[in-house]
């Protein structure tokens, strides 16, 4: 059984996913510290035009307005109760614009993390995260969503419990892990530690790869570290650093900029590329439009990507284990 | 390597070689170890005070570092700050008790709408573990609670988080009413979260940007100290 996808990815070498979802819709009146999810049902029109601005602009996959709506998250603005539902609504929107397109793109069902730190160090055990996840795929696939898509983990143990949770769902899915610490996620997993572990999941996915993090430098650098043959593989990168202007959040990257990105990130070795914050459909045109008149071509030097992109924001890929330079007294078993 | 292996006796060590075994407890995140070093101290006759600043503050200043440096990520520093919580427990009272002096106090929360506290108590933390007060707000903060915070509590310092692009910019209006309300300059204003910068702190009106724990903490110090040098009748 081949979803659509994969059927995509077979017939393609590379496909173009969408932009910042955040970003776009502040631009469209969303007010700080709101649920952007409840727009689902108060204004669809907005969320239509949300996803239609992705596949004007050429995008080959959209994320579902779903990224906050699970019970951990939600239950912040009394509405815990209403992540299936809320995230059934995203996806519906998603599948009416998507079969409208008069062209495959397909409706990849945002599943953003549960905010909370998992066992053993923090409280949220793997059963109740898998619930958690569980229900907000539900719902998604209630909606009509091909694939789902788990973005900006940052703990491997998430990983496993957003797994179990497309096992359970019986729905492909996609992961994407944010990598913003010193090269690492901020838990301290590595891109090529990912990979292994996504190699070892029972229901792997369909593709893995980065999103957010720092800038569009840093994300490239990750994909080269995910290492040759691993994928297929996603990048999903800033569209340049946050500033403050004029009341709003806006990100420096050009959209020149972000088609010098999609460009490298491809050559870097993703199949799947697309923007995260800042990145608006003038981005994705010129990304698109890159992707489609220049060749592929060898992995880039990071001296390349420094100059194309800007420099990045940590010395180190975060690939080999730093050590103290402190001399340590005996180290003690804790076990 | 039989050595690695020998038992290590707390209380067998002379003072000096024992602070150096709870930096490395610290390092590992051994609560039980530093509870037993920090009764020990205390039996030894070690004023409370010095023992926080010696032993703990200088032992988290080696994993703030190494954080900082991206050779410890959060897990190992939630162990750390886990382990620095068992002695301060032991600690607190005594502190109190003795007078000891008062570094600073922060109050601190993300922002509303956001759940993430995974960073905010990171730096709750490191700040506790450098002898700070520190008030917590947990997440999801309105501008109220904020400065219901800030009338109640006093503090030196607020400090707010967040992790979400959707959220970073309530940060703006939580100092926008405070300098409506012309109490902006009563409080050192520090923020912080993945998705803000420098530039950023600057443009809402922050007095820093702290990236990440460790240098919080560094921030925190050098303002409380400048604050403490100005003149009263500024």
């Amino acid at each position: 059984m081949s979803d659509a996808l994969t059927a995509l990815l077979t017939n393609r070498d590379w496909l173009l996913a969408d932009g910042a979802t955040g970003t776009n819709l502040f631009n469209a009146g969303l007010s700080s510290g709101d649920a952007p999810e409840f727009w689902n049902e108060d204004h669809p029109d907005r969320i239509r035009d949300l996803y239609r601005g992705s596949v004007d602009a050429g995008s080959d996959i959209f994320l579902t307005n779903t990224f906050g709506a699970n019970r951990a998250r939600l239950k912040l603005h009394d509405a815990g109760h209403r992540a299936a539902e809320l995230s059934r609504m995203g996806a519906e929107l998603g599948r009416e614009v998507a079969d409208a397109a008069g062209r495959p793109v397909v409706v990849a069902g945002s599943m953003g993390p549960t905010g909370e730190i998992m066992e053993p160090m923090g409280p949220l055990s793997h059963d109740q995260a898998v619930e958690i996840f569980h229900e907000q795929a539900e719902g998604l696939k209630a909606g009509g969503a091909d694939v789902l898509w788990v973005e900006t983990i940052s703990a491997p143990e998430e990983m496993k419990a957003a797994a179990e949770a497309a096992r359970l769902a019986g729905m492909p899915w996609v992961i994407t892990m944010s990598f913003d610490t010193a090269g690492r996620t901020m838990m301290g997993t590595a891109a090529p530690e990912m990979t292994r572990l996504v190699g070892r999941l029972p229901h792997p996915p369909v593709a893995y790869g980065a999103n957010c993090g720092v800038g569009a430098s840093d994300l490239v650098r990750t994909v080269l570290g995910f290492g040759e043959g691993a994928g297929p593989l996603v990048a999903k990168g800033n569209a340049g650093i946050p500033k403050y202007v004029d009341g709003h959040i806006h990100y420096d990257g050009t959209p020149d900029l972000m088609a010098d990105y999609a460009l490298l990130a491809r050559d870097a070795g993703a199949r799947i590329i697309g923007g995260c914050c800042g990145t608006t459909p003038a981005h994705l045109e010129k990304m698109r439009a890159a992707l489609e008149t220049v060749p592929k071509g060898a992995p880039p030097a990071l001296e390349e990507i420094a100059a194309k992109l800007g420099g990045f924001s940590s010395e180190g890929d975060g690939i080999a284990a730093k050590t103290s330079d402190r001399p340590r007294r005996r180290r003690r078993s804790t076990a | 390597m039989s050595d690695e292996d020998d038992e290590i006796i707390l209380s067998e060590l002379p003072d000096d070689e024992l602070v150096q075994q709870m930096f490395d407890d610290l390092y590992d995140g051994l609560k039980d170890e530093i509870e037993e070093g920090v009764t020990i101290l205390l039996d030894r006759g070690w004023e409370p005070y010095r023992i926080l600043t010696e032993a703990l503050v200088g032992g988290m200043t080696i994993v703030g570092n190494d954080f900082r440096d991206g050779i410890l990520f959060v897990p190992e520093v939630l162990l750390a700050a886990n382990a620095m919580k068992g002695g301060m427990a032991i600690l607190k009272p005594l502190l109190i008790e003795t007078g000891a002096p008062q570094v600073g106090k922060m109050v601190i929360g993300t922002v509303k709408g956001d759940i993430h506290d995974i960073g905010k108590n990171l730096v709750g933390m490191m700040m506790e573990g450098a002898g700070f007060e520190v008030v917590d707000l947990g997440i999801n903060n309105d501008v109220d609670k904020y400065l219901g915070a800030l009338d109640t509590e006093k503090p030196d310092i607020l400090g707010m988080s967040a992790l979400l692009t959707t959220t970073m910019p309530y940060m703006k209006v939580v100092i926008d009413t405070m300098v409506e309300r012309g109490i902006r300059d009563d409080y050192i204003v520090l923020v912080g979260g993945a998705p803000l910068n420098e530039e950023f702190g600057k443009a809402i009106g922050a007095d820093a940007y702290c990236r990440d724990a460790a240098v919080a903490v560094e921030t925190a110090k050098e303002f409380v100290a400048r604050r403490h040098n100005r003149p009263a009748a500024g």
